[in-house]
């Protein structure tokens, strides 16, 4: 039983994964064999369906190559207007990616998910325009054949002898979410060509002889039904997986596919994807630089590393090893990163290379390791002649030191004979072979190991003076001599290789430290810019620019940048996309840098510009994973920096608080003082009840004057209190029947006139908010009722649960609301009539809005049916209070 | 307020406040007394013997509370503070040292008339703390037995709401805090749970109030605590 349940983490992760779904489009894929299946027709067939079924559709782009039947479909849907585009004097129209996203429609169709993008555009494929939309939460239909897959590209290639260069990742073909396939056999399809409705004119026969043979319809078709059935197949077992209907098989596959600089490195790497997808393992893509690779020819390291970028397009982990033995450092790698298959290509290689240099699966045969090997013969291609590797820069000195040391070591032997035997003699030439080989490396070792068994023999080994050797052991000698010349010669240059190698990563290691240090210390986001740019353009030798969003999100150079260099376009999309682009990338390649988001821990903090200088290779390996740390520490300083101002920002905040609450304090205090004298003294005159009449009225109208002026200032107060700064709730746990006892309480002279009905609901709990404001939300509320209705006119206050919260409501008999103001009531200075005859600026509403909002509820005014107004206003009533000891004692 | 004359003490810095307080409470026959600083204040207490002081929260010299505090060292009589309307932790702590009531600025004379009459009426009570028997509306307290009744009606209340009705007889007329009710019913260990004292007043209107809705004895003072108003 226990075993059937899904793991947590399986589950956690379909949760991830649904999530993500539901806020990404859609992406379904009509896909088909070959060309003229009517992928196109059947997708705007459903589209038209869809629409009839009163879904909104746009056609983002259709080509219908003339097609009059696929035309007639497109009639009655909506057409989005193609760009158009300048293209070396040419008008061409292209997609209008920008146009799309700005629509925003439900569902779009894009024809050709293959199709390569005119230069200029954002993105150089026209899938990456579709991942985009779909980001966007767009649902996206559109239609792809079986050889625009990159991993079948190969194999269609070699069966049609037609390559395409047209291709789409494989991920977008696996995380669509819908593919249809669309499926015509051959022979209709052969006759469809004929009756001319797959392409026009000439055109047809030429196609129909170089790709629509039978052969090759075949072939594709079955391709493509099998790709749809390993989709199939797929499908299934992720959801047996997610349901736990089996036992998940708890061990992934790992496959590492060796790459190399031969030419079938791609078509390797392709095969490796393909086993990889089809055991659902995760895989790795390795190469090693040797030694012998230092000298190696420009064109075999870029096919290297276009391998490797190929890997890492079809979902490869990606490494660079570094190391003397390929084999020996792949195997350990490999068991380290626990793989359990190593694929590796076999290119042919004549007898002599054969036995000269063991290749790397006769070495790997060799070495102890318990893993599956998996060879592929890689096919042998028509290589144009290569330039020949380039070699170390030779140094000339090596040569002639060791031309020179020879002579010296001659003279010397020389001496030396006439005191020691010859066999000593020799030594001192072993010595000096060993020395240049030391010093000067291979090359010259080499050299002083001839040069020295030649003046050997020629000066010392009888008959002297000629290269004739009378005893045959000297040859035994001079064998010796050489083979330890040239193994020392070798050991020394792999020395000397290491030792660079070291240096170079220690030199790697002091610069990235150097900038960690640097940027530790940094203590404003202007001083992070300058370290970063000081030390990147070092490291990297190219010029840097570092643009930071503003506080809308719009990127801006953080300091002077080269005019021709900061693209902000690119570099916003970089920072709202958070992918690189620009330069060497596939979005927006045309741009002349490139750009990459400073992605720190919580979000991205910045786009890093580099413009690369002429020998500058961004995409080399150790490139990427230097540029990848220095990125991650610079945003890193700019986060903690950006939070230490967030810290500062609270202080000031806090600060200016006290501040202004110790204003409002003491104004609140100083006119408060002045009203209660005249308030006072006011009513003390009234209340002595002069007799003469005018002096009275006076009397009376001076008191009712001070008591408005006391409400008005009251009003102001409290809304100088609520507007400015945080509103600081004292919540405490209330029953809101005793805030209504108070309220009337003190309006009961206002509402001496005017019929109270009060209902509480008996079961009414307490409810958590802060009783002297919500008592003022009361009191302006009943105040309202009493100043706006007629006198005699009931008063309701109604207070019940309503959907998990407590509602009050205060209605009147009065004239109710004007229509349409029930909105603005809240807003400042505003009253019900624009000249009413009743005192008072509009405040009331307003701060109880702004009281009930700062609570977590909200407050509405509407009419009642039977005529008046209604307001009411909602709070949250808060975890219930804990009442478990009340009657203990 | 009607026979014997009451000697009022007013210490507040305003003139103008305690000009007008002066007459309004001269109109009504007392013996009114004005210092506008506490030092003055407590030399005009200690040497005039007022039967009701009236105390400014905000004095220029010192802290009210401090004031009513060195007052409540030598003398019971009725205290009145009156304070500005936001500052209630001011009121709660000036009625925690012992005042019995407060007012907050601005107020009407007619409120202000009110409150002191109501302290003199309190005072004016023989005995009033030993008094066996108390009654507002048609409610008795019978004190030594503790009996409730209405018009003759016995009337169950529960250990705590007893307490609680007792705290507020004793003090009757004055305003209770939070914490002093809390303490009163519950002991010192409580004086932080207020939603107790809500449920229990709650409780004891539904039981003494004719409408609970609008309790015309045990009244709220929001914010600061409760009052029985006999």
């Amino acid at each position: 039983m226990t075993e059937q349940r899904p793991d947590p983490d399986r589950l956690l992760a379909v949760l991830e994964r649904e999530r993500e779904l539901a806020t990404r489009g859609r992406l379904k894929i009509f896909f088909g064999a070959c060309a003229g299946v009517g992928k196109t027709y059947a997708m705007l067939s459903a589209a038209r369906q869809k629409h009839s079924e009163g879904a909104q559709v746009l056609i983002g782009i259709v080509e219908t190559h003339g097609r009059s039947e696929t035309a007639a479909l497109l009639e009655g849907l909506t057409l989005l207007p193609r760009r158009e585009v300048q293209y070396r004097g040419h008008t061409l129209t292209e997609f209008d990616l920008d146009a799309a996203l700005a629509k925003k429609p439900p569902l779009i169709v894009v024809d050709e998910l293959a199709h390569t993008n005119i230069e200029g555009s954002r993105h150089r494929k026209r899938w990456q325009d579709v991942e985009e939309l779909l980001a966007a939460g767009i649902d996206v239909w559109t239609a792809v054949n079986v050889q625009h897959l990159e991993s079948l590209n190969d194999v269609v290639g070699s069966i049609t002898g037609i390559r395409v260069h047209e291709t789409v990742p494989d991920r977008i073909y696996e995380c669509a979410d819908e593919v249809s396939l669309v499926d015509l056999p051959p022979e209709e399809l052969q006759n469809r060509l004929k009756a001319g409705k797959v392409y026009l004119g000439d055109a047809a026969e030429r196609a129909a002889e170089n790709f629509f043979r039978t052969g090759n319809l075949i072939a594709l078709r079955e391709l493509a039904l099998r790709r749809t059935a390993d989709r199939v197949d797929a499908q299934m077992r992720a959801y047996r997986a997610d349901r736990a209907i089996e036992r998940v098989w708890q061990t992934r596959d790992r496959l590492m596919v060796c790459i190399g600089s031969s030419e079938g490195s791609e078509t390797l790497v392709r095969n490796a994807a393909r086993m990889a997808s089809h055991l659902q393992a995760e895989w790795i893509a390795a190469s090693v630089e040797t030694p012998g690779m230092a000298g190696e020819s420009e064109a075999r390291r870029a096919r290297r590393l276009q391998a490797l970028k190929l890997a890492d397009s079809l979902g490869a982990e990606v490494c660079t090893l570094t190391a003397v033995d390929a084999a020996q450092a792949l195997v350990r790698f490999a068991v380290s990163r626990n793989v359990s298959k190593l694929i590796l290509g076999r290119a042919r290689r004549n007898l002599w290379q054969r036995l000269l240099q063991p290749s790397l699966l006769d070495r790997l045969a060799a070495t102890e390791h318990e893993l599956e090997l998996v060879v592929v013969g890689l096919p042998r291609r028509k290589i144009a002649r290569e330039t020949p590797p380039q070699r170390l820069p030779i140094r000339w000195q090596g040569y002639v030191w060791a031309i020179f040391i020879c002579v010296a070591t001659t003279a010397l032997a020389g001496l030396l004979l006439s005191v020691f035997d010859l066999a000593n003699v020799v030594m001192v030439f072993l010595l000096a072979v060993v020395g240049v080989a030391l010093r000067f490396g291979r090359g010259p070792g080499a050299l002083a190991a001839c040069l020295s068994v030649a003046s050997f023999d020629f000066f010392f080994v009888p008959p002297r003076l000629t290269f004739t050797v009378n005893d045959t052991q000297y040859f035994f000698t001079f064998a010796l001599m050489l083979i330890v010349a040239l193994v020392i010669g070798q050991l020394a240059a792999k020395l000397k290789f290491e030792a660079v190698t070291a240096a170079t990563r220690e030199h790697r290691s002091i610069q990235q430290a150097e900038l960690s240090r640097a940027l530790s210390a940094a203590l404003s986001t202007e001083q992070i810019v300058e370290i970063a740019l000081q030390h990147l353009a070092g490291i990297f030798h190219a010029h840097i620019s570092i643009l930071l969003p503003d506080a809308n999100d719009r990127v801006r150079p953080a300091h002077e940048a080269r005019k021709d260099f900061a693209d902000l376009a690119v570099a916003q999309w970089v920072f709202d996309h958070d992918q690189m682009a620009g330069h060497g990338t596939t979005t927006l390649p045309a741009t002349q840098a490139r750009y990459l988001p400073l992605r720190a821990p919580m979000r991205v903090r910045g786009v890093l510009g580099i413009l690369p200088g002429k020998d500058t290779a961004l995409d080399a390996p150790e490139m990427t994973r230097q540029i990848e740390i220095c990125i991650g520490q610079i945003a890193q300083a700019l986060e903690r920096v950006h939070y230490v101002e967030v810290a500062q920002d609270a202080l000031v905040t806090m600060e200016s608080e006290r501040l202004r609450n110790a204003l409002l304090a003491a104004i609140s205090h100083d006119l408060r003082t002045p009203l209660t004298g005249l308030v006072g003294m006011a009513d003390t005159l009234a209340a002595r009840q002069p007799h003469r009449a005018p002096e009275r009225e006076m009397i009376l109208g001076m008191r009712d004057t001070a008591h408005r002026l006391v409400a008005l200032v009251t009003n102001l107060l409290d809304m100088a209190r609520l507007q400015t700064g945080r509103i600081q709730l004292k919540r405490d746990w209330c029953a809101v029947e005793e805030i209504i006892e108070t309220a009337t309480r003190q309006l009961a002279t206002q509402l001496a006139g005017h019929p109270l009905e009060t209902h509480i609901a008996p079961d009414l709990p307490l409810c958590k908010f802060d009783p002297v404001l919500i008592e003022r939300v009361m009191v302006n509320l009943l105040d309202n009722a009493a100043k706006y209705t007629p006198a005699g006119s009931t008063v309701w206050i109604t207070a019940k649960l309503a959907r998990g919260m407590l509602e009050v409501r205060v209605e009147d008999e009065g004239p109710g609301l004007p229509a349409g103001s029930e909105e603005r009531l809240f807003t400042k200075f505003e009253r019900g009539a624009s000249e009413s005859a009743q005192p008072g600026v509009g405040l009331g509403l307003a701060i109880c809005r702004a009281i009930v909002n700062a609570h977590g509820g909200n407050i509405t005014a509407r009419n009642r049916p039977g005529g008046g107004a209604c307001f009411s206003f909602r709070l949250p009533l808060g975890e219930a209070p804990d009442t478990e000891d009340m009657e203990t004692t | 307020m009607t026979s014997n004359t009451h000697r009022i003490l007013i210490i507040e810095d305003d003139p103008v406040i305690r000009r007008f307080i002066r007459s309004s409470l001269e109109d009504e026959g007392c013996e009114v007394y004005e210092a506008d600083t506490a030092a003055r204040g407590l030399i005009e207490a200690g040497t005039r013997q007022p039967t009701l002081l009236i105390l400014d929260l905000g004095l220029p010299d010192r802290d009210g509370r401090e004031v009513i505090q060195d007052i409540r060292t030598w003398s019971q009589m009725p205290i009145i503070v009156l304070s500005a309307r936001t500052q209630e932790h001011e009121k709660v702590a000036a009625l925690d040292a012992g005042a019995d009531d407060y007012l907050v600025k601005p107020f009407g004379v007619s409120e202000l008339l009110a409150r002191v009459r109501a302290q003199f009426r309190r005072n004016a009570a023989p005995g009033r703390d030993d008094l066996p028997v108390f009654s507002f509306g048609e409610i008795t307290v019978d004190i030594p037995q503790h009996r409730i009744t209405r018009q003759g009606e016995e009337i169950h209340l529960t250990p705590i709401e007893y307490r609680l009705l007792a705290a507020l007889i004793r003090n009757h007329g004055r305003v209770l805090t939070h914490r002093q009710l809390m303490i009163d019913a519950w002991g010192p260990g409580y004086a932080e749970r207020t939603h107790y004292l809500r449920i229990y007043m709650k409780q004891l209107r539904e039981k003494l109030e004719h409408n609970p809705a609008q309790p015309q004895f045990l009244l709220t003072e929001t914010g600061v605590g409760y009052r029985l108003q006999s």
